[in-house]
Order: C-alpha cells, then sequence, then structure tokens
C-alpha cells in the first residue's frame, strides 16, 4: 500500500493530477515562467460550437438577459444629468443546478464520461459543488464534493450547509472538512482512492464551457438590444468566469471593456478557524480574488487555465453591506429574489453606470439560485448571531468581520477601484519567485499577455 | 441501538495539530483537521461515539467515529432582519414615489 501521510502523498501530486485529468500540463511548459496558454485551452479539442452542443444536451444556457429598468432609474436618480447606462443581468440563476457554473461542469463531466472515468470528484465550496453533481447525475456518473464547511466547533457556513444538501440532493456524496488548505490533501487522496476524474474549476475543459456565456452576451445582446454592450462586470474569485467569460465575448467579436468585481474581506484570513464563520460571503471575495489574479497557479491543477489578468480592464471592490441591499432592492423593484454572492457584479455596476452615459449598457453576467441559508436573511441574521454590527450608515466605514453597514442611502454603493498597476506588477514578481534566473525573452512576452500589457511595462517591473 | 444497515455519520480526525501544513495561521493550527462523511453502517450494531465503518454512496468503505442517525438539514431562513424592510421602502418611494397623503 502507498504511503498516505500528507507530505508522500503532497509529493504525488503532479502524477495523481495526471491520472485524474488525462492531460500532460508538462507538454505546455516551457521549464521557466512561460507556457503555451492558448496551446493548453485549444488541447480539449472542444470548440465554442462543440460545447454550446455539450451544453444543450445537458439542458444548459440561452439564459435571460434582463433589463433591470427600475435599478437603472433608481441609479439615474442619484447620477449626474445624462448619467446612469442602462444595466442588464443575465439571469444565470434559470441554469441547470441554479448557477454559471454548471456551464463549467458540463465539458468537465462530458469529457469524463467519453474518456471512461467512472466518477468525478470536485473540491468547491460553491455552487460548483451542485453543478457538478447535476451534470454527473445526467450522466450516470458517481461524483464526490469536498468541503471546506465548519469551524473547529463543528458550526457551519449556513450557505455551505445549503450547498452539501442540494449536492445530495442531486445524488452526489458530499465530504465536509474543518478549515484548512489541506483539503487539497484530502481531495488527492480521493482522487487516487477513487480513480474518478478531477472537475476541477481550473482546467481548460471548465473556462471552456464558459466562453458559451460570454458568446451568448454578445448575441442576446444583437437580438434584443440591437447594439453591443459597453462593459461586462463580473464577479471575480478564482478567476474563471472572467476569463470564460472575457474569451467568449472576443470569440463573439465583442469589445466591451471587461471589469472584475469582488467583495471587500480585508483582513479576514481565508484559513483562519476562527474567522471563518464572521463572514457573510463564502465566494466572490477578495480573499479569493486577489490572490488568484496575481498567482493563477495556485489552484488545483498545475497549470490552471483561469487567468483573469490576461482579459481585465479594471478591478473594483463593493463590500458586504452594498451587496446585501442591492440584493433586496433587485427582490423588491425587480421581482428576482437571486443569492446574494452572485449580486457583487450588480453592486458595482450599480456604481458604474453612474459614471456610464445613458445610451450605454452595462451588463451582469450572472445571477445565482437563493434559498435557506444562502438567502440575505439567513446571512445576516447569522452574521448578527455571530455578534457582527449591521445597521444603516457609509458602507466604506464597514470592516469585514466586525461590521456590515447597509448604505443608508443607494448614493452610498461605490464601487472602489483597485490599483491594476499594483495587481499587474504582483503577477510579475509572483512569477519571478518559480524561477531562479533571469526571465528569458520568452518569459517577458508571456508576462506581456498575462498581465494585459506590454514588453516595456514587464520590463519596468522586473527591476 | 443503532443497526447495520442504518444512514450514518461519522467524524474523522485527518490531521491532529502537530501534523497541520506550516502555512496556516496559528487559530487553525491548534486545531484538527476533521472530516465528516455519510453513509450505510457496516458493523452488525454501534452507539453513538462507537468506531465504525460505512459505505458511502459512491460505494467507499470509510471508518470514523459514529456521530449522527439519520442525520439531517435544518438551516433555515434566519430570524426577521427588520433593516431589510426599511431597504424596500427606501429603494421603492425613490423610484415609485413616496406614499401618497389622502387627506
Amino acid at each position: 500500500m502507498r504511503d498516505r501521510s500528507y507530505n508522500a502523498v503532497m509529493a504525488r501530486k503532479n502524477e495523481i493530477m495526471k491520472a485524474a485529468i488525462g492531460l500532460d500540463y508538462g507538454s505546455f511548459e516551457s521549464g521557466s515562467i512561460a507556457f503555451d496558454y492558448e496551446g493548453m485551452m485549444a488541447a480539449t479539442g472542444y470548440t465554442l460550437e462543440t460545447v454550446q452542443d455539450i451544453q444543450r444536451e445537458f439542458g444548459i444556457g440561452n439564459s435571460p438577459l434582463i433589463e433591470l429598468k427600475n435599478i437603472t432609474a433608481l441609479a439615474r436618480s442619484i447620477a449626474p444629468k445624462n448619467k446612469g447606462a442602462r444595466i442588464f443581468v443575465k439571469d444565470e440563476a434559470a441554469n441547470l443546478s441554479g448557477s454559471f457554473k454548471v456551464r463549467r461542469a458540463a465539458t468537465s463531466v462530458y469529457h469524463a464520461k467519453r474518456m471512461g472515468y467512472k466518477g468525478v470528484v470536485t473540491a468547491t465550496s460553491g455552487n460548483y459543488g451542485a453543478a457538478v453533481a447535476a451534470c454527473a447525475a445526467k450522466a450516470g456518473l458517481k461524483c464526490i464534493v469536498v468541503q471546506e464547511c465548519f469551524d473547529s466547533r463543528g458550526i457551519g457556513q449556513p450557505e455551505i450547509i445549503e450547498k452539501a444538501r442540494k449536492c445530495e440532493a442531486l445524488g452526489a456524496e458530499v465530504v465536509q472538512l474543518t478549515v484548512g488548505p489541506e483539503l487539497f490533501y484530502v481531495f488527492l487522496l480521493l482522487l487516487e482512492d477513487t480513480g474518478y476524474f478531477n472537475a476541477s474549476l481550473y482546467t481548460p475543459f471548465a473556462i471552456a464551457g464558459i466562453e458559451t456565456l460570454g458568446a451568448e452576451i454578445a448575441r442576446q445582446f444583437d437580438e434584443q438590444v440591437g447594439r453591443a454592450p459597453d462593459v461586462v462586470v463580473c464577479t471575480n474569485a478564482g478567476g474563471g468566469n472572467l476569463t470564460g467569460t472575457a474569451r467568449g465575448l472576443k470569440k463573439a467579436g465583442c469589445k466591451a471593456s471587461v471589469i472584475a468585481a469582488s467583495v471587500n474581506l480585508k483582513g479576514l484570513h481565508m484559513a483562519s478557524d476562527t474567522q471563518f464563520n464572521l463572514k457573510s460571503f463564502t465566494t466572490g471575495h477578495t480573499g479569493f480574488g486577489m490572490p488568484f489574479s496575481t498567482f493563477p497557479d495556485r489552484s488545483d491543477v498545475p497549470k490552471s487555465a483561469a487567468r483573469p489578468l490576461r482579459y481585465m480592464d479594471d478591478y473594483v471592490t463593493v463590500n458586504q453591506g452594498e451587496v446585501f441591499f442591492i440584493t433586496e432592492a433587485l427582490a423588491v423593484l425587480e421581482g428576482m429574489e437571486k443569492g446574494p454572492a452572485g449580486n457583487t457584479s450588480l453592486a458595482a455596476a450599480f456604481s458604474l453606470a453612474q459614471d456610464m452615459n445613458e445610451d450605454e449598457c452595462i451588463v451582469v453576467q450572472e445571477t445565482e439560485y437563493t434559498g435557506a441559508g444562502k438567502h440575505i436573511n439567513a446571512q445576516l441574521s447569522f452574521a448578527r448571531n455571530n455578534g457582527i454590527d449591521i445597521r444603516f450608515g457609509d458602507p466604506s466605514e464597514e470592516v469585514a468581520g466586525k461590521s456590515i453597514i447597509l448604505p443608508r442611502h443607494p448614493s452610498l454603493i461605490c464601487a472602489r477601484h483597485a490599483d491594476m498597476e499594483h495587481l499587474r506588477a504582483s503577477l510579475i514578481h509572483n512569477a519571478l519567485k518559480l524561477i531562479d534566473g533571469e526571465p528569458t525573452a520568452e518569459d517577458i512576452k508571456f508576462l506581456a499577455e498575462e498581465t494585459k500589457t506590454d514588453i516595456e511595462f514587464v520590463k519596468e517591473h522586473l527591476k | 441501538m443503532i443497526k447495520k444497515g442504518d444512514w450514518v455519520q461519522v467524524e474523522t480526525v485527518v490531521l491532529s495539530p502537530e501534523k497541520r501544513t506550516a502555512n496556516i495561521p496559528d487559530d487553525t493550527k491548534h486545531v484538527p483537521l476533521k472530516m465528516w462523511v455519510k453513509g450505510r453502517l457496516q458493523n452488525e450494531s454501534a452507539e453513538l461515539g462507537d468506531e465504525v465503518s460505512v459505505i458511502t454512496r459512491t460505494n467507499r468503505l470509510v471508518s470514523g467515529t459514529l456521530c449522527a442517525v439519520n442525520p439531517s438539514y435544518s438551516h433555515s431562513f434566519g430570524d426577521f432582519i427588520p433593516e431589510l424592510q426599511q431597504v424596500d421602502d427606501m429603494v421603492k418611494s425613490i423610484v415609485f414615489g413616496g406614499e401618497k397623503d389622502e387627506g
């Protein structure tokens, strides 16, 4: 029997991954920083059209594109004269399993089935678990979802508990853990023991699955609005949502700016046992968004296909109270009761629209389902019981883990711009840590692509 | 008494505190990494707290401490949050106008 100790299992992670994904990442690597990203994306063999066909078979895609006229009116009531872009939302909650994540799951599960795997394993505390479970159910594959769910007292985040319930309802097995990055060790053991496919969020299969979302936005805008959108806002955590959407927009010939939005959880450590239940957002937040943007390969595959800084034109953050406020506004002004995490980009768009002209269009590219545990009422109630101070005021004074400040007026909702140059420089510095010597010319060209900049920018930041 | 074949949940310590990885905050380092799994009990009979084996939904054999029988969900929509109604009133009055005084 093989050594099952932590160190031994972690030491053979590349071998386990190769067997569990069936992709030889080594063939895309240069031995230095650069690797053949587009080659890796093309290696799936699935074109945009093929992915659309696969998703149609699963009953996924073509979610409604809805103009939020009352939310737009609210934004215009506080915007300067002639400002206040039309705000649209892509109602991805209408998908199988209730979120856009099922687009990622479909290609992974389809591929796993085609390659002869008997089941799929995924490590996620988010909507992706139910997405994989739903597709596995339809494909007749076994499914295990590994969640970081409880603190050391055994108290679970209600949002994650709900996601566990949904996975089980769809026939999956759920393995639940306390807080800590060693979840990856349990995940590797499960892959090795079962021989199942790693339905990671970060494979080229998963990211190719989201490209259809971007392509649909371009097509639906053309059909319904008669023009292209100006800005698409993506809630950003691991970076796959933004990467896939932006690639899909590009493939459809749409030149809209792509803006990332995350909930600001500054000050909370994501691996802290005692802080785990002090946050009201388990995804879509800066605790994932910032580190994954500046070092994408921290994921559960050797080379992540989610590389958001390649496509990001701007990155804004909003606070928890602002997202809760806009989630409630969406329900009572538009009749759309949705989960809060997916509305992160709506809170951002509400603010960004006020800087845009009235004849421009901004799109929020997702919604997610809501229910017990992952409803704003459930999350606010849980926060209040954990001693979080919930009140009306100026949301810019919110301190994550201590307070949730609902804006006392919608004019206080503010998308705060992150320092893009700093983020891009961080990516370069993180990449340099991977090599001992000097970066090659190929590395510098690669880093320019990685940061959506040019060779001069990279050279400037190598100093 | 809990019988063979009953649907149960088991708890396992995956890593004791001294075996945890170095790169985590101190509060996490001081507690074990625990895991919970559900399945059908394989022992002839058992009580809560016993070391037992289960067969999970994907036919895996897992051992652990028996911690629940017929585990179910009780998460909810939480307590009433009055602030949300205030949000409703605020945004509706801005978009659709305030309540008209009929006097």
